[in-house]
């Protein structure tokens, strides 16, 4: 058994978000939801985390910003997309600066609808997720044996 | 007989060697389930920290600098050999010193990256060992002032309860220890709060196996540094074990409990709060014992 479903950190980051789906991310961590039973803690730095939490669309001005956490984040880690707009664009997907849903940028794992989400939602994505982390760690130990001694893996 | 002693020491530092990561990381885990009930939450279950380091040494470690990882295996040495000194009976200055360089060791990792958080940070660190150092070599003059000896050995086994001679030093020191545990509001340089303006400080530009090694540190360090709490109820006997261990809890907790209801403090009012106690509790206090050495 791996531990990374045991100790999933996460790192959120709000692309063009109206700050709904912000305020129900963290309202999971509130007494009510209290997701730190399960082990999540929400860090802030890319390099110590494990799921890419993004909410709202990207646009041009957010797209560099989205990629570059993206590539900080070590293996294994997963994208969970919370939010109409984060999926698919929502209501500003017509909007002249809009590339559309978090897809468009960066692969995302799971979607996470809702306008805004609902942190039972929001929970339910994460612990989806993490069954995809859990797959994603199993195939990076293998392909590390696979390789040999080669440790580092892109 | 001189053999026999050397054995006992060499068991106490093997001992601290296997079990003081494991009594770190429960305590670790304590921390924050006293700390999510503090705050009306349930928390996570006591072996979080072990599951956070395992997890960590499965993950993929981003380097921005070769270096770092000797530089943190180096922190995490030294930190392991002032705690075998301290548990082994050794000289109480060499323990400083040697956590000092370990300090240094970790600052020295964080200036290596270039990201302006982990500079900020290592700045910062400089500044909080500035703020704490004074306060730990005058516990250590006033240990030799009490016990007439430098030796961890020989403080345990003093004449008389050493509290009673040191109650100034026992409380300044346990002020610092808020700044060597990281607790708020002295967590400048680092912290395991969530979105603070550091991100997580020192730590910020480690991952994987680099950042596990560093949280093994802080559980070497954290048991090591209340064997100085219990220090402080060595020579009473029977009581220095019960004594020094309900010392040690009633600190423990005492420290989550400002940790949760302080927020944090600039680093200029970090130093000149540290350095006011250590001035009127620390130093008044090694004034009063050395008069009495003198024999006043």
């Amino acid at each position: 058994m791996s531990y990374f479903t045991k100790s999933p950190w996460l790192i959120h980051y709000d692309g063009s978000s109206c700050n709904g789906c912000d305020i129900e991310v963290l309202a999971c961590l509130t007494p009510l939801y209290d997701v730190e039973r399960f082990g999540i803690v929400n860090t802030g730095n890319p390099k110590h985390a494990d799921i890419f939490l993004v909410t709202g669309g990207v646009n041009t001005q957010n797209l560099p910003v989205v990629r570059q956490i993206y590539e900080q984040m070590p293996e294994p880690h997963v994208v969970v997309a919370v939010g109409t707009c984060a999926c698919s664009g929502g209501v500003f997907r017509e909007c002249y600066n809009m590339l559309g849903g978090m897809d468009r940028a960066i692969p995302v794992d799971v979607y996470v609808p809702g306008c805004a989400a609902r942190p039972e939602s929001i929970i339910d994505g994460v612990v989806k997720a993490l069954g995809i982390l859990e797959e994603k760690a199993k195939k990076l130990a293998e392909k590390k044996a696979e390789g040999g001694t080669n440790g580092a893996v892109g | 007989m001189l053999s026999c002693e050397l054995g006992m020491k060499l068991v106490y530092a093997v001992l601290f060697l296997v079990l003081a990561p494991v009594a770190g990381g429960l305590l670790a885990g304590l921390d924050r389930i006293i700390s999510a009930r503090m705050q009306r939450r349930v928390g996570p279950g006591i072996l979080q920290p072990f599951y956070d380091v395992l997890k960590l040494w499965d993950k993929e470690g981003v380097e921005g600098n070769p270096a770092q990882g000797f530089y943190i295996f180096s922190f995490l040495l030294f930190v392991v050999l002032s705690g075998v000194f301290f548990f082994a009976g050794g000289d109480l200055l060499l323990v400083i010193f040697t956590l000092t360089i370990a300090s240094v060791l970790f600052v020295t990792a964080a200036y290596s990256s270039n990201s302006p958080y982990s500079q900020v940070s290592a700045q910062r660190e400089l500044l909080q060992t500035m703020a704490y150092e004074p306060m730990m070599l005058l516990v250590a003059i006033g240990f030799y002032a009490c016990c007439g000896s430098f030796a961890v050995g020989d403080i345990l086994n003093s004449a008389s309860l050493n509290i009673v001679r040191m109650p100034g030093l026992f409380l300044g020191m346990c002020f610092i220890f808020l700044i060597k545990f990281r607790k708020s509001p002295f967590d400048v340089a680092m912290s395991h709060e969530i979105h603070q303006e550091l991100i997580q400080g020192l730590a910020t530009e480690f991952s994987g196996r680099t950042l596990a090694l560093i949280e093994v540190a802080h559980w070497y360090e954290d048991v090591f540094l209340f064997g100085f709490v219990y220090l402080f109820f060595g020579g009473a006997g029977l009581f220095t074990l019960v004594g020094g261990l309900l010392a040690c809890a009633l600190v423990y907790f005492l420290m989550i409990l400002v940790d949760n209801c302080c927020s944090r403090v600039k680093w200029q009012h970090l130093l000149r709060c540290s350095w006011a106690v250590t001035l009127v509790l620390g130093f008044t206090n090694v004034v009063y014992l050395m008069f009495r050495m003198q024999g006043y």
